[in-house]
């Protein structure tokens, strides 16, 4: 039993005792590379644990944690990610100030609540990883000493976070208080026993509201959106890509799984509410962001407008005669979502990561659309991969992102949500307005009067390798996309 | 395999054209062209292999052979998605126009001083491989696909080499017909899904959606869905307004391309997948599409007449001819179908020479502006006798293309709404007005001696002796067209029954 346990958990624990190795490392001797060498072999043995780990499916481990599919699926979009964003670290904070050992700690740890969430079924793994995650990602976007944005970005999502937390946890309160039990399968029971007393269904109702209300804090869905533009600038480019899809991931995941576990799609009013959420942040992330010159503070409410989306997925499951097939479009939503924001952030982290000689100062962050003027001109390469992001969040098709859009108007017609899906066009529609301009300035001639940036001169090998594992994901995975449909066909909660 | 080679070979050959660019600054455009040439005379040189008396045979959907061509390949079996491409009469006139239209493009930029000559014919050619594959796809996944992919090398035509209005006209460009595709993807999976709801098997096949089962109301909306998507990109009116920026501000031989080409992709659209696929939602529409289509015409004339801009004068005038489009796939019998085709095609070799007139006259003039044009025939003969030919082609003189199709049109529409009839039959006269006034403004009158304008090379003689030639011989015998057409006529007549026929039949007309 215990061996089996722990080859289900292999890749948490892979990832533990890495964290723990790389303490040691640094209370011994400071030294980055070995840190970052050290990280990244971590990221790529826990990827390679998770083949074992696949032929112990599914298994629960203690009450608190499972092995499923459906975990390793999300846990391997969680590592690539955490891989990605270490090969982007390397060469952003290669030229800047400060020790750069314990970020490369830090972000084994956030993945490492990452995996945490989306193996957990029940609240208090659910909570211990949610936790894990945050704590550690307060830390990270604080990361560069100087410069006050990130301070003040971090500042602010720590104390919204926190607030959001407890919410959470006192939702969670309530709910044990009318059902006594903290599992997700044993609320999912309780609820379904239609003897239970109004005082109780009161209890839940709040709880749920409130647990949906820290949750849609955390995933920055409206009304609870305003810090993301905020800390999506603040925190350095590499974080920005990990808090935008390892966090956003793994928290939607861990949701759908109490979601479904819990069986909240029978509570009507809670559908309404999501459903409510939902076109509000759709529509509200696609109109803020036509104004944005910043592209973190774009992609921010670009964010808000895709988790808006995925929200059908999770509306539509009570709808569905087959209900499986939401997971598997709200996988391949996640997939597209993740694959093409590690692009556009790592194209922004990439045009930061050298910035000493440039106008814009030694700690400067390149994130301004007139900073990317040109771009196709100066470093057709990246402008190529920066481009196919921005087609793919506007779900053009031979990307994986209009696969994605796909797979939600399928299942939005299959649900027959009409007004989900009105306000997927309409905010599709809008998308296209703000994602073409950010590839029009790529595409402009560059002119004297820009300001002179210094792109690296050359790509290290960290750089290129991100873009071709990019570039072809985004790509491949539009044009063929049969594999991934027939796995995640498999990826049952 | 022949068609999806037609497709690689134009993908193909863009990657080459922007590679031979290291080699010299000159070579892309050559490349380019020899690439669109290769194509076309591998596609007519495959014909021959296919009997001709295929070519009279009525295209069944069951049955790949009765069409001159089809390829199938699984892609996506999890939603019944395939690589489908056939080819029956009506793609393959569509097709050569797409071929023959794409090197006049090509020769229209050879000129023009264009930064980063190789990248620009390679959206040329990008364009139009996802032309040739709108007019191939026959899974309606795939078509969605080649629809929108067209559009991103038409927006980098637009945004890295249009002139002084681009980023507003290529934003509007895009948002337009994205907007309109998004719905017509609604409307394409809605099909799919009831097909698979009523079978139990997946399926986007243009075959297999065809006789789905619907009530009313559902198919009222499925229609609109692809009928605003098509009628966004014919342009019909009120559709229509992203038209005239995008033609002003386009390159030439992104105008050429536009005008000639990517307009004709939904005036198939309609006559491919509106009409049939839902017959009687789209019967009952008929009278508001023709509405819309008269509208156009009228509205497109007045506009154009008031224009001072040489471009935005054609665009307006494309705007009108195309309202002709529209009557007669809602006109929906036999006579105005072929004078539907045959204004597709007509009018895309016109307004193709009339945008490349109108491209020389900006590179040599570096303005559109016809007020500071005046007395061009002087100076440049060979231009302005080529204008005048098309200015009357365009204007619908008879024995030319253009005339043949409107009055195809006409006829076919008198046997269905007579008074209509009247109304759009005016458009012939507000043609007459706009085009004689825009010749008049451009090319009589006293030349202004202090300019020096080079007239028309040899190598723009033979674009447009080859526009010239193509107009003359379907005024003159348009036949061979309407023999070529008439079979997918019937087949759609086997699906939809076709509107007030009274034996009338096209042989008769000539």
């Amino acid at each position: 039993m215990m061996a089996a346990a722990s080859q289900a958990l292999l890749a948490p624990l892979v990832l533990s005792v890495a964290s723990l190795a790389l303490m040691m490392q640094i209370a011994f001797r400071r030294h980055s590379y070995t840190s970052w060498v050290i990280t990244c072999l971590t990221l790529v043995l826990s990827m390679v644990a998770l083949v074992p780990m696949s032929k112990l499916v599914p298994l629960q481990v203690t009450p608190l944690l499972i092995s499923d599919q459906y975990s390793l699926f999300f846990s391997l979009l969680i590592l690539f990610a955490t891989l990605i964003t270490a090969l982007l670290a390397k060469d952003y904070l290669q030229h800047r100030a400060g020790e750069n050992e314990e970020f490369y700690l830090l972000l084994l740890l956030s993945s490492l609540g990452g995996l945490i969430l989306v193996s957990a079924t029940h609240l208090a793994s659910f909570l211990l990883g949610l936790e894990l995650l945050g704590v550690a990602l307060y830390a990270l976007i604080a990361y560069p000493e100087r410069g006050h944005l990130p301070l003040e970005a971090a500042i602010k999502y720590l104390i919204l976070s926190g607030a959001a937390s407890g919410i959470l946890l006192f939702g969670f309160a309530l709910i044990y208080a009318a059902l006594g039990t903290l599992s997700f399968v044993g609320i999912g029971q309780q609820l379904t026993q239609l003897e239970l007393a109004a005082d109780r269904q009161l209890l839940v109702l709040i709880g749920t509201s409130m647990v949906f209300t820290g949750i849609g804090f955390k995933l920055s869905l409206v009304p609870f959106h305003m810090w993301t533009p905020d800390v999506y600038h603040g925190a350095p480019s590499p974080v920005t890509g990990f808090l935008s899809t390892v966090s956003k991931g793994a928290i939607f995941a861990a949701l759908m799984r109490l979601f479904i576990d819990a069986q909240l799609y029978h509570y009507q009013g809670l559908m309404i509410a999501l459903s409510v959420i939902a076109i509000a942040s759709m529509l509200a992330g696609n109109l803020l962001a036509l104004q944005q010159s910043n592209l973190k503070r774009l992609l921010a409410y670009s964010s808000i407008a895709h988790l808006g989306y995925l929200i059908i997925a999770l509306v539509v499951y009570g709808a569905l005669r087959q209900p499986q097939m939401a997971v598997e479009a709200a996988g391949f939503y996640i997939t597209a979502y993740i694959v093409t924001s590690l692009a556009a952030f790592a194209l922004l982290s990439m045009l930061s990561s050298d910035v000493r000689d440039s106008v814009l100062g030694n700690d400067a962050e390149v994130d301004d659309i007139d900073h990317i003027r040109g771009l196709f001109w100066r470093q057709p390469i990246l402008a190529l991969m920066l481009t196919i992001a921005m087609l793919s969040l506007a779900g053009i098709p031979l990307t994986i992102g209009f696969i994605g859009k796909f797979y939600l108007f399928a299942v939005g017609i299959k649900g027959s949500l009409w007004w989900l899906l009105a306000a997927l066009v309409i905010g599709s529609g809008i998308g296209i307005y703000y994602y073409l301009r950010v590839v029009f300035a790529m595409s402009m001639k560059p002119q004297d009067s820009d300001q002179v940036l210094v792109v690296p001169a050359k790509l290290t090998l960290a750089a290129k390798l991100v873009i071709c594992i990019l570039i072809f994901t985004m790509l491949y995975l539009g044009v063929l996309p049969q594999p991934l449909m027939e796995y995640l066909g498999t990826v049952t909660v | 395999m022949i068609l999806p080679n037609l497709i690689l070979v134009l993908l193909v050959g863009g990657a080459l054209a922007w590679w031979s660019e290291r080699f010299d600054s000159s070579w892309p455009r050559l490349v380019a062209l020899l690439v669109v040439l290769a194509d076309l005379s591998y596609l007519l040189s495959s014909l021959t292999t296919v009997p001709l008396e295929n070519f009279a045979l009525v295209p069944v959907a069951a049955d790949p052979a009765s069409w001159l061509m089809s390829y199938q390949l699984n892609w996506i079996p999890r939603f019944g998605i395939r690589f489908e491409l056939a080819m029956d009469g009506l793609s393959l006139v569509l097709i050569v126009l797409t071929l023959v239209l794409g090197a006049i493009a090509i020769v229209s930029s050879w000129t023009e001083d264009n930064q980063r000559q190789g990248f620009f014919q390679a959206n040329i050619l990008w364009t139009l491989a996802g032309v040739v594959g709108v007019f191939l796809a026959m899974d309606l996944f795939l078509f969605f696909l080649f629809w929108e992919v067209m559009l991103v090398p038409m927006y980098l035509l637009i945004a890295i080499w249009g002139h002084e209005g681009k980023a507003h006209a290529s934003m509007k460009f895009f948002i337009f017909t994205q907007f309109s595709g998004l719905l017509m993807l609604v409307a394409i999976v809605v099909l799919a899904i009831l097909q698979q709801q009523a079978s139990g098997i997946w399926s986007f096949s243009y075959f297999d959606l065809l006789n789905t089962s619907m009530d009313s109301t559902v198919a009222g909306w499925l229609m609109l869905g692809f009928f605003i998507a098509f009628v966004v990109k014919l342009p019909g009116f009120p559709f229509h307004t992203w038209l005239p920026d995008a033609h002003t501000q386009a390159p030439t031989a992104g105008s050429v391309i536009l005008a000639g080409i990517l307009l004709k992709t939904g005036a198939y659209g309609l006559i491919r997948f509106t009409v049939p696929l839902f017959p009687e939602a789209a019967l009952e529409f008929a009278p508001i599409a023709m509405m819309l289509g008269v509208a156009g015409i009228i509205y497109g004339a007045v506009l154009a007449f008031g224009q001072s801009d040489f471009k935005r004068l054609v665009a307006y005038s494309s705007v009108s001819h195309m309202g002709f489009v529209l009557l007669g796939v809602f006109a929906w019998n036999a006579l105005a179908l072929q004078g539907a085709v045959m204004q597709m095609v007509a009018h895309g070799f016109s307004t193709a020479a009339l945008f490349m007139i109108a491209g020389a006259l900006q590179q040599r003039m570096h303005t559109r502006d016809m007020n500071q044009m005046g007395g061009l025939w002087q100076q440049m003969p060979r231009m302005g006798a080529v204008a005048l030919f098309f200015v009357l082609a365009s204007l619908g003189m008879p024995g030319l293309g253009n005339f043949v199709a409107e009055f195809l049109v006409l006829l076919g529409l008198f046997q269905v709404n007579p008074w209509m009839t009247v109304v759009a039959a005016l458009g012939l006269i507000t043609a007459a007005i706009y085009s004689l006034i825009m010749m008049q403004r451009a090319f009589y009158g006293k030349p202004d001696d202090s300019r020096r304008l080079t007239d028309f090379g040899s190598l723009e003689m033979t674009a447009m002796a080859v526009m010239i030639i193509a107009l003359v011989w379907l005024g003159m015998y348009p036949q061979p067209v309407l023999d070529l057409v008439q079979p997918v006529i019937d087949s759609l007549a086997v699906e939809v029954p076709l509107v007030a026929e009274r034996g009338v039949s096209v042989g008769a007309v000539q």
